[in-house]
């Protein structure tokens, strides 16, 4: 497969706490990467690295390149390069508008005017993400009366809906049931067929379940990266081991 | 040795007879005023000009200048504050400039209102050659609104959560449309009250508009913003200490009707807030 994303030495900080040391890494093309590792590891900084959401932080530095279809994306303007590269966070961040105004909002923003074509957008990206039978009738209602686990759908809907090629989950089941869980996982998996998705979670198990690679991020370092079945099996790596059978710490 | 049950009693009741008594000098200003003033209250006194010295008639003049004084300051001040507030919150690095700036806004608030008086009449009505106006009184007010209007809209901005900026962030939106879209609309509601308070503030000034705007009697209605106006808080001070032989219920009466205006513009700051807050969950 190709890759997609590769970092090379990326260190970050924010101030004077370095949060991730010389990490090197590749995302290939149509693989849902798998992150896991303890809170405070970095990932999530690894992850906000990807589609530049870091430069909001105050005193955030960077060094080394994360370069993206072969193009270095310091260099690409970011507003570009995050529709590109979606995002959808660890909480379902419903906006306080109609459902179908958040999925419509990014192509809205970007310009799209015509109301029948982002009709269209909005139920193709609503069945993308297995909500557009939920909520077919009630596309006028506001988004914060759906249940948690379909508003992380619509989330993802959401993001499907400014049409990236790499989506960026950061923990997105973490406040969800095993059923919702469930559901988004399956979401994921239909979806790496047309995107390339990187997934940071602390449910190991989740890990295990949907990604094809699996990173194992400890103290800010890359600890380990291989297929998810060899990080599970037989780890090389006794941390890793320790973490993915629970006896860390 | 007190025990504890009846110390706490005591403690409280001390509280709360304190607390009662802030009450009081705002319940004791209501009832007198509506005591002496509620007689002249009718709709002539509202609607028709003045007469016979002023000692009978209305105040209609006044209460229109009031109204024509403070629309026009919000009109200018509120733009001004909200896009400062918007610079502050949105965009400003923690620099020496924006520290300035903030400085100078604390600073502006804590200004007496003579002194913007004094400045009014040195720039806008002097300087500039407003005159004493209408436009002169106004802008001088605005820059008294400013400083609180900037406050609290700031305050609304901040209140927005940080994750909305995120999504649409994430989204590739630019930061002005996320400013426009997401955040600008989930603090109108705490904009609106800021500014409908400032607004109360300021309709009964007295000292930025006597020097800037108002006139001790006009027998027409303004034509332009460059005509002196009647106003309400100072009307009340001509007609309680300049004029003799004044009967007393037209002074109460005008002060009821201050009061009135200023009191309904406070509840209407509090349903806006309401009814928002009621709308917006997350």
């Amino acid at each position: 497969m190709v890759d997609k994303i590769e970092a090379s030495g990326l260190s970050c900080a924010f101030g004077k706490i370095r949060s991730l040391t010389g990490i090197n890494i590749t995302v290939k093309e149509n693989e849902i990467l798998g992150i896991i590792g303890p809170s405070n590891s970095g990932k999530t900084t690894f992850l906000r690295a990807l589609n530049r959401l870091n430069d909001f932080s105050l005193n955030y530095r960077q060094e080394g390149k994360i370069v993206m279809n072969g193009k270095d994306i310091s260099k690409i303007d970011p507003e570009s390069l995050r529709k590109n590269v979606g995002m959808v966070f660890a909480l379902p961040l419903s906006l306080p508008m109609s459902v179908y105004d958040n999925v419509v909002y990014g192509p809205k923003r970007h310009g799209s005017k015509n109301k029948k074509e982002l009709q269209q957008l909005a139920e193709k990206c609503l069945r993308a993400a297995s909500l557009w039978d939920e909520v077919k009738d009630r596309l006028d209602a506001s988004a914060l009366k759906l249940s948690g686990g379909q508003q992380q759908r619509l989330c993802i809907a959401r993001t499907l809906a400014v049409q990236p090629e790499v989506i960026l989950f950061d923990e997105p089941c973490s406040g969800l049931d095993p059923i919702s869980t469930a559901k988004v996982e399956e979401a994921m998996v239909e979806l790496k067929k047309k995107y390339t998705l990187v997934l940071v979670t602390n449910n190991v198990k989740q890990a295990s379940r949907v990604s094809d690679r699996t990173a194992f991020f400890l103290m800010g370092e890359l600890v380990e990266i291989d297929i998810t079945r060899n990080i599970f099996v037989s780890p090389k790596d006794k941390r890793t081991e320790d973490y993915v059978t629970g006896r860390f710490g | 040795m007190m025990n504890t049950k009846t110390s706490q009693k005591i403690a409280f009741s001390a509280l709360l007879a304190v607390t009662l008594m802030v009450i009081l000098p705002v319940l004791i200003i209501i009832i007198i005023i509506i005591r002496e003033g509620i007689s002249a209250i009718n709709w002539q006194f509202i609607a028709s000009m003045p007469s016979n010295g002023m000692r009978s008639g209305g105040i209609m003049p006044a209460i229109l200048g009031t109204i024509y004084l403070v629309v026009l300051s919000v009109a200018i001040a509120l733009p001004v504050g909200v896009l400062a507030a918007i610079y502050l919150n949105e965009y400003a690095k923690d620099n020496l400039l924006t520290r300035v700036i903030k400085l100078s806004i604390v600073n502006l608030a804590g200004v007496p209102s003579v002194v913007y008086g004094l400045f009014g009449l040195g720039l806008f009505v002097i300087f500039m050659k407003f005159g004493v106006s209408i436009l002169s009184g106004a802008l001088t007010l605005a820059i008294m609104e400013l400083p609180v209007i900037i406050t609290t809209s700031k305050e609304a901005l901040n209140s927005v959560p940080q994750s909305f900026r995120e999504v649409s962030l994430s989204l590739g939106v630019s930061r002005w449309k996320t400013v426009r879209h997401v955040v600008l609309p989930h603090a109108l509601p705490g904009i609106m009250t800021g500014t409908i308070l400032s607004i109360a503030r300021i309709a009964g000034e007295t000292a930025p508009i006597l020097f800037t705007a108002a006139a001790f009697y006009v027998p027409r209605l303004p034509n332009s913003v460059f005509d002196q106006v009647m106003v309400l808080p100072y009307h009340l001070f001509i007609i309680s200490t300049q004029i003799p032989n004044m009967p007393k219920n037209l002074s109460y009466g005008t002060a009821l009707v201050l009061l009135m205006l200023v009191i309904s513009m406070n509840l209407a700051a509090i349903v806006i807030r309401t009814y928002f807050r009621k709308r917006k969950k997350w």
